[in-house]
């Protein structure tokens, strides 16, 4: 199979080999270029999400894959091309509106407050859920008591998924690279996205951090159901935890499907052994 | 010699079995916490009728899933109050639990199984239950696992999994039903029958499984707590392997019948901080527990301020010199009891309970030697802790120390209703209510340990110290060996030495049938990675800090003051280590190296290490090994190291005489 047919092809929703149901699209990105002044980050790719599936975009050192995924994320506006998130065409977005749209993510290079706690860290995510004014947080009173409360039970309860309970009081600034990047996919986590975007989750770990990682990003995807796209620069990790691969080179894309597609694939052999490109 | 203890009375009728005691302690505690557990941050609570009504309904589950009169119920989990309720709802449906360790591997786990012939299972969760099914082929008796933690689990063929809490809601839903049958179960179970089955860790060939009867452990339970006054006001954290027979005295048999509350810790790694808001008042933890929370104490003390440094020193001195007179209850003058009182607001109160054990009433340590400074430190800070000698087959305990006779170096007199012989070769012989009954299906192996009048071989060597009646053990019967030259060698009495410098995790020493004695050294990460922090030495590995000369140094250091210190004594002269190796991994239970429980496995390791053995008595100043290592997933690797091999100073006997004359 060809790497770049059009995802058309695919029918509207499969049964993962290892028997999920892969339902319909959450979001399609529909020919999208991405510029910055006179270098074009994006070159018209077009793929989609679908609800319920680990998908994985990667690609060599440059190929765009930060870009796009700020694309996803709302950050960036490409200049041409068309973005439908849950069947609605998204436009330009303030930045409260990103927070709002339900799709969490974590950072490259970890983006967590350091001098605060794992809880705290955690608790920071719920933000966006809390109602409560001001005033009624100063007083520790009525419904922020309440809904401190609820939100607390959902961080303890993420804290539970991820195994951090004995770090919950600790300064994150403290801790091993390592447990800081599950800190920070709990927080992504607590916020209950419908689309979790993570950028490079596995960068700097050693090989059993990066199988934990593994584990526990499956373990969301199956428990919670929550569809998953990430950016990964090990190939292997990759290939054994998507559902779908698109992989991208010099901001265009050069294949997307089943990692065993991908991988036989001649264009992303070439792009990851170095053929010169002229 | 024979010594024994007044005997005891034999158990009330009404009180014979576990059913038994959970109905007394459902009516006459109903309202006190029985269980605890961190979940979610928050300390949840059972009370004893609470824990009736789950204990009941998990026990009405094990019905509907077909239980028998006489099934064997393996048990697989961290410490949960789950867990102890599937133990005890097992024997009132007649059936007996079979605790087995958790973090067995798959074929461990395969051999317990089919050696008890368990029909259920009731497991912690996915990796429990994976590595069962990993096995099942070879225990095809089984034919039911319950799991608790439903994480992961959906994608499995539920034809013979249940969801523990389900289960339960089954139970409760035809409770009614059942009442009859489970009334005629539970009161069919008197003290003669099976309690539980314990394997043993297997310090030689595969576990055997260890059969106590109700009334070995429940009479063992109520001689002990009357022994330390143990009543429903006391509080454990059960944080040791449910499959070891201490935890399950402890967190069973004792809680049961005094009917004080078990607390879990949310996980295995807060089990410190746990402990501190649980504010224990009784406790066991084993002499590696107290050496890590030392070494950990002082090295934070390193990083503090100049004049709290001043202030613990000089108050821990003080301690150290009074504590133990004021524990034991010896006279002490008004002034020094004054400065101990300030030194208990300023230094031990806040240490004490930084380290959650400033409620602690009785304190047991055993498994091995602890350090004297170790334990006196623990002392000295007005924490009553005792040493206890015991076994699986006593369930557990053989001796212990009363209240105000405790030494770092003997491990008490014998308990309550228990009658100890020294053989002649040294070796402790007993006989107490708690003797098991046999090992399960091993009538071979039950008669080489028990003979005909009841009396066990602990397979320990020791001695009635003369003058106050206390044991103290020396060394494994069969490990006390001899020279070439005739002279004895305790290979372990000799690695506790080694062990009780906080540099050193673990050391083997060899010499029996040889020339001399060696020994391999571990080192310990946390206390030689500090250093070398401190020091800026960088290393990238375990490996290449244990090769490191300075190390190495260290490490000759302690060898040789260990030298000096058996030079002292004329029959240990001859234990000197000459030369000795730093290994370069950590002795490992998944390598088999060490026991499940952290004891050295002296043959394995002889095996397996062969060649750095040779290089020991050959005289060669380095070696060349390549080891094959075993991942927490089951996978193997191999690392290669080269290791240097020390010569270290030993004491000589001339000089020694002379100037001791």
């Amino acid at each position: 199979m060809d790497g770049s047919s059009p995802i058309t092809a695919e029918p509207d929703s499969y049964t993962t080999e290892d028997g999920r149901k892969i339902g319909g699209v959450v979001m399609e990105m529909k020919n999208i270029t991405l510029r910055f002044g006179g270098v074009t980050a994006i070159k018209d790719i077009s793929f989609d999400i679908r609800e319920g599936e680990v998908r994985a975009i990667i690609g060599p050192n440059g190929a765009g894959k930060s870009s796009m995924l700020n694309v996803i994320n709302g950050f960036y506006h490409p200049q041409e091309g068309e973005i439908w998130y849950l069947g609605k065409k998204r436009g330009p977005m303030k930045p409260y509106e990103i927070a709002r749209q339900g799709i969490a993510r974590t950072f490259q290079n970890i983006a967590l407050f350091r001098g605060m706690t794992t809880l705290d860290n955690i608790m920071t995510g719920r933000l966006t859920k809390m109602k409560s004014g001001i005033f009624s947080q100063a007083i520790w009173k009525g419904r922020a008591e309440a809904e401190e409360i609820e939100q607390r039970e959902k961080a303890e309860r993420v804290i539970d998924f991820l195994e951090i309970q004995h770090i919950r009081k600790a300064p994150v600034g403290s801790l091993p690279y390592g447990l800081q990047k599950r800190v920070e996919l709990g927080r992504a986590l607590v916020a209950e996205p419908s689309l979790l975007l993570l950028d490079e989750p596995m960068a700097g770990m050693n090989v059993e951090e990066k199988e934990d990682m593994s584990r526990f990003i499956l373990d969301v995807n199956e428990e919670f159901g929550t569809t998953i796209a990430l950016i990964e620069h090990d190939m292997g990790v990759v290939m054994d935890i998507s559902d779908r691969v698109v992989v991208m080179d010099y901001g265009a894309k050069i294949g997307d499907g089943t990692p065993s597609e991908v991988r036989n694939n001649q264009k992303v052999i070439d792009a990851y052994l170095g053929v010169s490109h002229d | 010699m024979t010594t024994t203890q007044t005997p005891s009375t034999a158990l009330p009728d009404n009180l014979n079995s576990f059913p038994k005691l959970l109905e007394r302690n459902a009516n006459k505690y109903g309202s006190r916490p029985a269980y605890r557990e961190k979940e979610f941050g928050i300390w949840q609570s059972w009370t004893w009728a609470e824990a009736h009504e789950e204990i009941y309904a998990l026990a009405c589950g094990y019905l509907t899933l077909g239980v028998e009169q006489g099934d064997k119920i393996a048990v697989a989990g961290r410490n949960r109050p789950h867990f102890y309720w599937a133990m005890i709802a097992a024997q009132i449906v007649g059936a007996i639990p079979v605790p087995v360790y958790q973090d067995s591997v798959a074929d461990e786990m395969a051999h317990v199984m089919e050696n008890c012939g368990a029909r259920f299972a009731v497991v912690q969760d996915q990796e429990q239950v994976d590595k069962l099914l990993e096995v099942a082929d070879r225990i095809p008796e089984l034919k039911q696992i319950v799991y608790l933690d439903p994480r992961g689990m959906r994608k499995y063929d539920h034809a013979l999994l249940h969801n523990y809490r389900k289960l339960q809601a089954e139970g409760r839903n035809k409770r009614n039903d059942f009442d009859a049958e489970i009334k005629r179960r539970a009161d069919a179970v008197t003290g003669d029958d099976t309690a539980v089955i314990l394997y043993t860790s297997g310090t030689t060939g595969r576990p055997k499984g260890v059969v106590l009867t109700n009334n070995n452990v429940l009479m063992t339970a109520k001689n002990t707590c009357e022994f330390d006054n143990l009543t429903e006001n006391e509080s454990i954290l059960a944080y040791l392997p449910m499959a070891w027979v201490g935890d399950y005295v402890f967190s069973m048999a004792q809680a049961m019948w005094a009917g004080f509350c078990v607390n879990c810790p949310e996980s295995p790694d807060t089990m410190q901080k746990d402990l501190q808001e649980v504010g224990a008042t009784y406790f066991f933890a084993p002499p590696r527990f107290f050496e890590g929370l030392l070494t950990s104490v002082m090295i934070r003390m390193e990083d503090a301020s100049k004049m709290k440094r001043k202030m613990f020193k000089k108050y821990i001195d003080h301690a150290k010199r009074i504590g133990p007179a004021l524990l034991d209850g010896r006279s002490v003058s008004t002034a020094d009891k004054l400065k101990y009182k300030f030194g208990r607001a300023l230094v031990y109160g806040p240490l004490l309970n930084a380290t959650g054990l400033s409620k602690i009433r009785v304190g047991y340590t055993a498994g091995e030697a602890i350090g004297p400074e170790i334990f006196e430190f623990y002392r000295a800070l007005g924490i009553n802790l005792k040493q206890l000698y015991g076994q699986t087959e006593a369930t557990v305990f053989i001796t212990q120390q009363p209240d105000g006779e405790v030494q770092a170096d003997t491990v008490g007199v014998p308990s309550p209703g228990v009658e100890i012989r020294i053989a002649d070769n040294g070796e402790v012989f007993y006989r107490s209510p708690g003797t098991f009954a046999e090992y399960y299906k091993n009538a071979e192996a039950t008669a080489e340990t028990k003979d005909s009048e009841g009396w066990v071989a602990t397979g320990d060597a020791g001695f009635f110290e003369p003058g106050n009646g206390h044991l103290r053990i020396i060394d494994r019967a069969k490990d006390v060996g001899k020279l070439n030259n005739g002279s004895m060698v305790a290979p372990k009495y000799v690695e506790n030495k080694l062990k009780f410098f906080p540099d050193i995790l673990e050391a083997v020493v060899f010499g029996n049938e040889r020339d001399y004695c060696t020994a391999f050294i571990n080192i310990d990460l946390t206390a030689v990675g500090n250093w070398a922090e401190r020091n800026n030495i960088a290393y990238a590995s375990y490996q290449e800090l244990a090769a490191h000369p300075e190390v190495y140094g260290t490490i000759q250091n302690h060898v040789e003051e260990v030298n000096r210190s058996l030079a002292d004594d004329p029959r240990l002269y001859d234990c000197q280590i000459r030369r000795f190796l730093v290994l370069h991994k950590e002795l490992d239970a998944d390598d088999g190296e060490m026991t499940r429980t952290r004891k050295v496995r002296r043959r394995i390791i002889e095996e397996k290490y062969a060649p750095l053995l040779t290089a020991l008595y050959d005289g060669s100043e380095s070696i060349f090994i390549e080891t094959e290592v075993t991942y927490e997933d089951g996978r193997k690797g191999v690392i290669s190291a080269t290791l240097e091999v020390r010569d270290a100073a030993v004491v000589a006997p001339s000089a020694q005489k002379v100037a001791a004359e």
